[in-house]
């Protein structure tokens, strides 16, 4: 993937910027440049708002993947679920800091910033978000040297690459 | 718009086909589907051709002219067009040809279907079948199609109490007719035992869970039904052809659980066809993943929401009840060269509505269903056919 592809994402991966319909209230992750739900549709494009989620969620649904998508060989066993977010929207990504059988649907998590994936020993590295338990009676140490030590979202640097 | 039949089929064996080109394959296909209508190319009006990936799986963009030509019609000048819709390229290649014939605009089309996926190995295939999903949003944060189907699935054993093994029985129907069919990529028996101990893909889905990366391609003839009978005595009315769309991510539908675009596309082609789910007595479904069989036979009507594992699992489907479901062996044994399925699904369909299924054959079979899917279902696509008498 070019840099500027994954580069272009970042205020949105990095930080959990969606957008919200000054309309119909409605929050979007990722940000949409048109309403998909209120009767302004059409009215809406290039109307909505930038907004933040909290990072907060529930586990939906997750898997555990063995067989890795491209770039996640190093992590496997991993988890992979569908995260629904108190500000409406639900959005996929990886469960981590807690065994992978320990997770449940119902699982209280909150998003942390972390490495996603590398393209290679000299590719691009990209961050993003994951998610861990809240609740500390399912956490576990990070499994291996693969995870970057965990910072809040609100912390992590906006358009400008991590230190 | 007037009634459409389908005149001739043709496919390949479907399976691993290491001494095969794309072009070879593409081009058996359409001629067997010629040869079965007894149609001169001089009569046709055109070609469609579904396929998902050729410019990643074998570097080659441009390809329905490429196969137009290796089918000695270069010089015919006909209009040859690729239709891509991921794992429902096929039926969606279908429904094209299907508008232009209703329409009036061509008599006589060519519907193809071919995938290679065999020229690059696994890892580099299952990277590009996972392009159906939503890259930026799912892929780029570790999903993979197995992972999306098994968070489904993970999600319809939370609410209905679906297990493992009713999941697991899909895998072993799907072998048991793989194994009547020669064409099929599979035709060895499996056990329940061997599905539920296979090694895990994406939890609680495992190898036997999910259908292989296939070569393959299939092809049909459609012309008008009012013309049909100077070619064949077994025409096939081709009753509706419809196709819905959904979120492209997995994590923005409605329902984890439910299929929207099949739910639509089958109300929308029975309504089409003035038929109800209780009139199919053969159906292709897209079993690309156990538990896509499961949503299918519930979205698209056959039971109710959360029943597609009991009754599978207590084999409904097989023959002995009133509907029988992927007698070709399915995605799962017959296989799964992407942008062929939807095709292929209506070459069996097809042979059993004409009664020449062989072993496969469902006794007095006149109406039949096709569902095929891309990614996660933000296409499906839904044809019903029906034999005329």
């Amino acid at each position: 993937m070019s840099i500027a592809r994954f580069w272009r994402e970042t205020p949105h991966r990095y930080n959990l910027g969606g957008s919200k319909c000054p309309t119909c209230q409605t929050v979007y992750f990722p940000p949409r440049s048109v309403c998909p739900t209120c009767s302004q549709h059409r009215q809406s494009l290039g109307r909505l708002v930038p907004f933040q989620l909290s990072g907060e969620g529930e586990v939906v649904t997750f898997s555990v993947i063995h067989e890795p998508a491209e770039g996640f060989e190093m992590q496997v066993p991993y988890v992979l679920a569908i995260v629904k977010t108190p500000e409406g929207p639900m959005l996929t990504g990886q469960i981590v800091d807690v065994e992978p059988h320990a997770v449940e649907i119902g699982l209280q998590v909150r998003a942390t910033f972390r490495k996603l994936r590398e393209e290679g020993e000299a590719g691009v590295i990209h961050y993003g978000y994951k998610f861990a338990p809240i609740d500390d009676h399912h956490h576990a140490p990070p499994r291996g040297s693969q995870e970057e030590p965990a910072s809040a979202m609100a912390q992590a640097p906006g358009r400008s690459a991590p230190a | 718009m007037r009634d459409v039949a389908v005149l001739g089929v043709g496919m390949t064996k479907f399976g691993e086909l290491w001494d095969r080109s794309f072009r070879e394959i593409g081009i058996e296909a359409g001629f067997q589907a010629l040869v079965d209508a007894k149609l001169s190319s001089a009569d046709l009006g055109a070609l469609y051709l579904g396929n998902m990936a050729s410019g990643s799986l074998i570097d080659q963009e441009h390809i329905a002219p490429l196969i137009l030509d290796y089918s000695g019609l270069a010089g015919s000048h006909l209009p040859a067009i690729r239709v891509e819709g991921g794992g429902a390229s096929g039926a969606l290649a279908l429904h094209e040809g299907w508008l232009a014939v209703a329409s009036g605009a061509y008599d006589f089309v060519v519907v193809g279907g071919a995938e290679k996926l065999t020229d690059v190995p696994d890892t580099e295939a299952n990277r590009i079948i996972s392009g159906t999903a939503d890259h930026e949003w799912e892929t780029v944060f570790g999903a993979t199609l197995p992972g999306l189907w098994g968070m489904v699935a993970r999600r319809h054993m939370h609410d209905f109490g679906t297990t493992r093994e009713e999941l697991a029985s899909v895998a072993v129907r799907a072998h048991e007719m793989g194994s009547k069919n020669p064409n099929a990529h599979f035709r060895n028996r499996i056990s329940l035992e061997a599905v539920l101990h296979a090694s895990p893909v994406a939890e609680p889905l495992g190898m036997f869970d999910c259908a292989p990366l296939s070569d393959g391609a299939a092809a049909v003839v459609l012309g008008p039904l009012e013309r049909a009978r100077k070619f064949t005595d077994t025409p096939i009315r081709l009753a509706a052809s419809q196709v819905a769309c959904d979120t492209m991510a997995l994590h923005h539908r409605r329902e984890l659980t439910t299929l929207d675009s099949t739910v639509l596309a089958a109300k929308r082609a029975f309504t089409q066809a003035h038929r109800a789910p209780a009139d199919v007595q053969v159906a292709e479904i897209d079993d690309g993943y156990t538990i896509s069989a499961l949503l299918a036979v519930e979205d698209i009507g056959f039971v109710a929401k959360g029943a597609g594992g009991p009754s599978y699992a207590r084999g409904e489907f097989s023959g002995q009840g009133h509907l029988s479901v992927n007698t070709s062996g399915g995605l799962k044994a017959q296989g799964r060269p992407f942008g062929a399925v939807g095709v292929a699904q209506v070459v069996e369909l097809v042979r059993q509505l004409r009664g020449e299924a062989k072993d496969r054959q469902v006794s007095g079979a006149s109406v039949g269903l096709a569902q095929n899917v891309a990614g996660t279902g933000a296409t499906s696509v839904v044809h019903l056919f029906e034999r005329v008498n």
